[in-house]
């Protein structure tokens, strides 16, 4: 196993640089994300609009793994219905544990398929889709509680 | 427990046949020659303890204090001894003094819910540093939480130092103990214990010792230090996981309840109540771990044929020179610069996580801990989410430490 199948170039950009990274203020669901394996934590913060996420930012610290798997995430799922969400989370999940996973179709995410072969990181890399299913169910328990109130 | 220094001009440990004495040392870590520098969170075995544990386990095998019959009788007798080889290791006073735990976690867990939950009551002060392993905070925690004690905090300086005049401060009449670590696991610090417990003494309050980084790298003698609770782990001194030693002093260890209840802690047991057994049985409830027992008297016979004091010289070199191998490298900042410390180097690099510096040193043969330590508050003081830590043992060499440098410079390249 070489490094440089874990630490692809655009892995290190997106830690270098990571994409929508702040927060963002109004928002409709907050969910903090901690590994205590390796003190990675981060916080998210979306926007809906009806069931497509109209808009994202993370924020936080941890290894380049988890802020490039954050980072990548975003751009992915910005913009997009929630069954693409849902579907893209099963796609990624499958690419870091099954080496019978393929990457066709995943464009950036792909370069995640090397830590499968580094089974200390795989919680690095999922750490971000997991505050995402946290903020998106938030913002279904808002949404379904705002629909009793209006009853 | 200042190291003593190799007499001069003469090299007392030979490193690299107390490396060969270590199997596991020879084997290959992703294709390269294994650097093995994680001795802080536990330490390999040699072979003197492999064959010792082989040894009960071939030869000498049942239960103890139990039956007539020969095994159980030879199997007592090897426990018995190893409980004599650890009272010697610490120079304790008696057997009766040495109960056998699965290790440093488990022997505070024991005193805080024996001897605390007997002792102490609401507003009563339990002393801890800012240096605590979560193993000397948590268990505090909890029992601070059950009988309305509370928990105080002595703060260390920007070296990782305790800082001794806040301690005095903080002494006062509802303090009733002081816990504290011998060297701080995450920044390598050695905490002056003589001064410290000769001050809670001076004010009748006892002290108890979280020994697990440093029984291993120093002469340890309970009653010449007069600490009062002493704990330490197998696993970081050679010997298997699974054991470990509570040292108490004798008239505590009476005074203190049983902590858990059943076989072998007992002297009479009807349906209604029981009696205990006598000191060291009575902490010692259910079949003990023997064959850890056995192994942790293998490697403290093992140590002491090296000779700790050569040990302790040896590591401190290897630290000097791995301290100033990373200190060349721009980029790196060292955690814990305390004047008086043991080989543990905690460092990080700058634009690296520890976690990708833990991969790229481990691709390179190289093992390390990267991470917060169990020191979650003291990380959270420092301002660091994690580092990575260095930490030495008696079979570490210079190539080891050359092995370092070149890993820590290849993470450089790969993320610049």
């Amino acid at each position: 196993m070489q490094l440089t199948e874990l630490y692809r170039e655009v892995i290190l950009d997106h830690n270098r640089q990571p994409r929508n990274f702040g927060r963002l203020d109004p928002h409709d669901a907050e969910a903090r994300g901690h590994n205590p394996l390796c003190g990675d934590q981060l916080t998210l913060t979306l926007q809906r609009d009806g069931s497509r996420i109209s808009d994202l930012r993370f924020e936080g610290n941890g290894c380049a793994i988890s802020m490039a798997s954050a980072s990548m995430m975003t751009e992915a799922v910005k913009g997009q219905e929630r069954p693409v969400v849902d579907a893209l989370f099963k796609r990624v999940h499958a690419l870091l544990t099954d080496p019978a996973a393929g990457s066709e179709g995943l464009g950036k995410l792909a370069a995640l398929s090397g830590v499968r072969e580094f089974p200390a990181r795989v919680k690095c890399a999922s750490l971000c889709w997991h505050t995402l299913n946290a903020a998106l169910a938030q913002a279904d328990a808002a949404d379904a509680a705002a629909t009793v109130s209006t009853e | 427990m200042n190291a003593g220094r190799p007499r001069h001009g003469l090299h007392l440990l030979e490193p690299q046949q107390v490396r060969a004495d270590f199997p596991i040392l020879s084997r290959k870590i992703n294709g390269r020659r294994l650097a093995y520098l994680d001795s802080g969170a536990s330490t390999q075995r040699p072979r003197a303890v492999i064959d010792a544990v082989d040894h009960y386990e071939t030869h000498l095998h049942a239960n103890v204090h139990r039956g007539v019959h020969s095994l159980s009788q030879l199997a007592t007798d090897a426990y018995e001894g190893a409980r004599d080889r650890v009272r010697r290791f610490l120079n304790a006073a008696s057997v009766r003094e040495i109960v056998f735990v699965r290790g440093t976690t488990e022997a505070i867990n024991l005193v805080a819910q024996s001897w605390g939950r007997s002792q102490l009551g609401p507003d009563d002060e339990i002393l801890v540093s800012a240096l605590e392993h979560h193993a000397n905070l948590v268990p505090w925690q909890m029992l601070a939480a059950a009988n309305g004690a509370r928990l105080r905090v002595i703060p260390i300086d920007e070296y990782g130092q305790i800082r001794f005049e806040a301690f005095q401060a903080l002494l006062n009449e509802r303090t009733r103990l002081v816990a504290i670590t011998h060297v701080s696991n995450a920044l390598g610090t050695i905490v002056p214990l003589q001064k410290i417990i000769a001050a809670a003494h001076h004010v009748g309050v006892p002290v108890l010792v979280d020994g697990a980084q440093a029984v291993a790298h120093a002469q340890v003698d309970v009653r010449a230090l007069d600490c009062d609770f002493y704990c330490f782990s197998g696993h970081k001194l050679y010997a298997p996981t699974g054991i470990g030693v509570l040292y108490a002093r004798e008239a505590l260890l009476e005074a203190m309840p049983p902590w858990q209840g059943g076989g072998d802690m007992i002297r009479t047991v009807t349906y209604e109540r029981s009696t205990w057994n006598e000191l060291p049985y009575k902490f010692e409830a259910g079949t003990p771990n023997i064959s850890g027992a056995i192994g942790l008297a293998a490697a403290m016979d093992y140590l002491e044929s090296l000779g700790i004091a050569n040990v302790a010289a040896h590591e401190h070199e290897l630290l000097a020179a791995a301290t100033s191998a990373l200190m060349r490298i721009p980029g790196v900042h060292i955690h814990g610069t305390a004047e008086d410390k043991a080989a543990i180097l905690s460092f990080t690099l700058k634009g690296v996580h520890p976690h990708d510096l833990g991969t790229v040193l481990d691709h390179e043969g190289v093992a390390i801990r990267a991470g917060h330590h169990c020191a979650m508050p003291l990380m959270d003081l420092l301002g660091l989410p994690a580092t990575a830590r260095a930490s030495f043992g008696c079979y570490n060499t210079m190539e080891d430490v050359e092995q370092l440098e070149a890993a820590v410079r290849k993470a450089v390249e790969v993320f610049h």
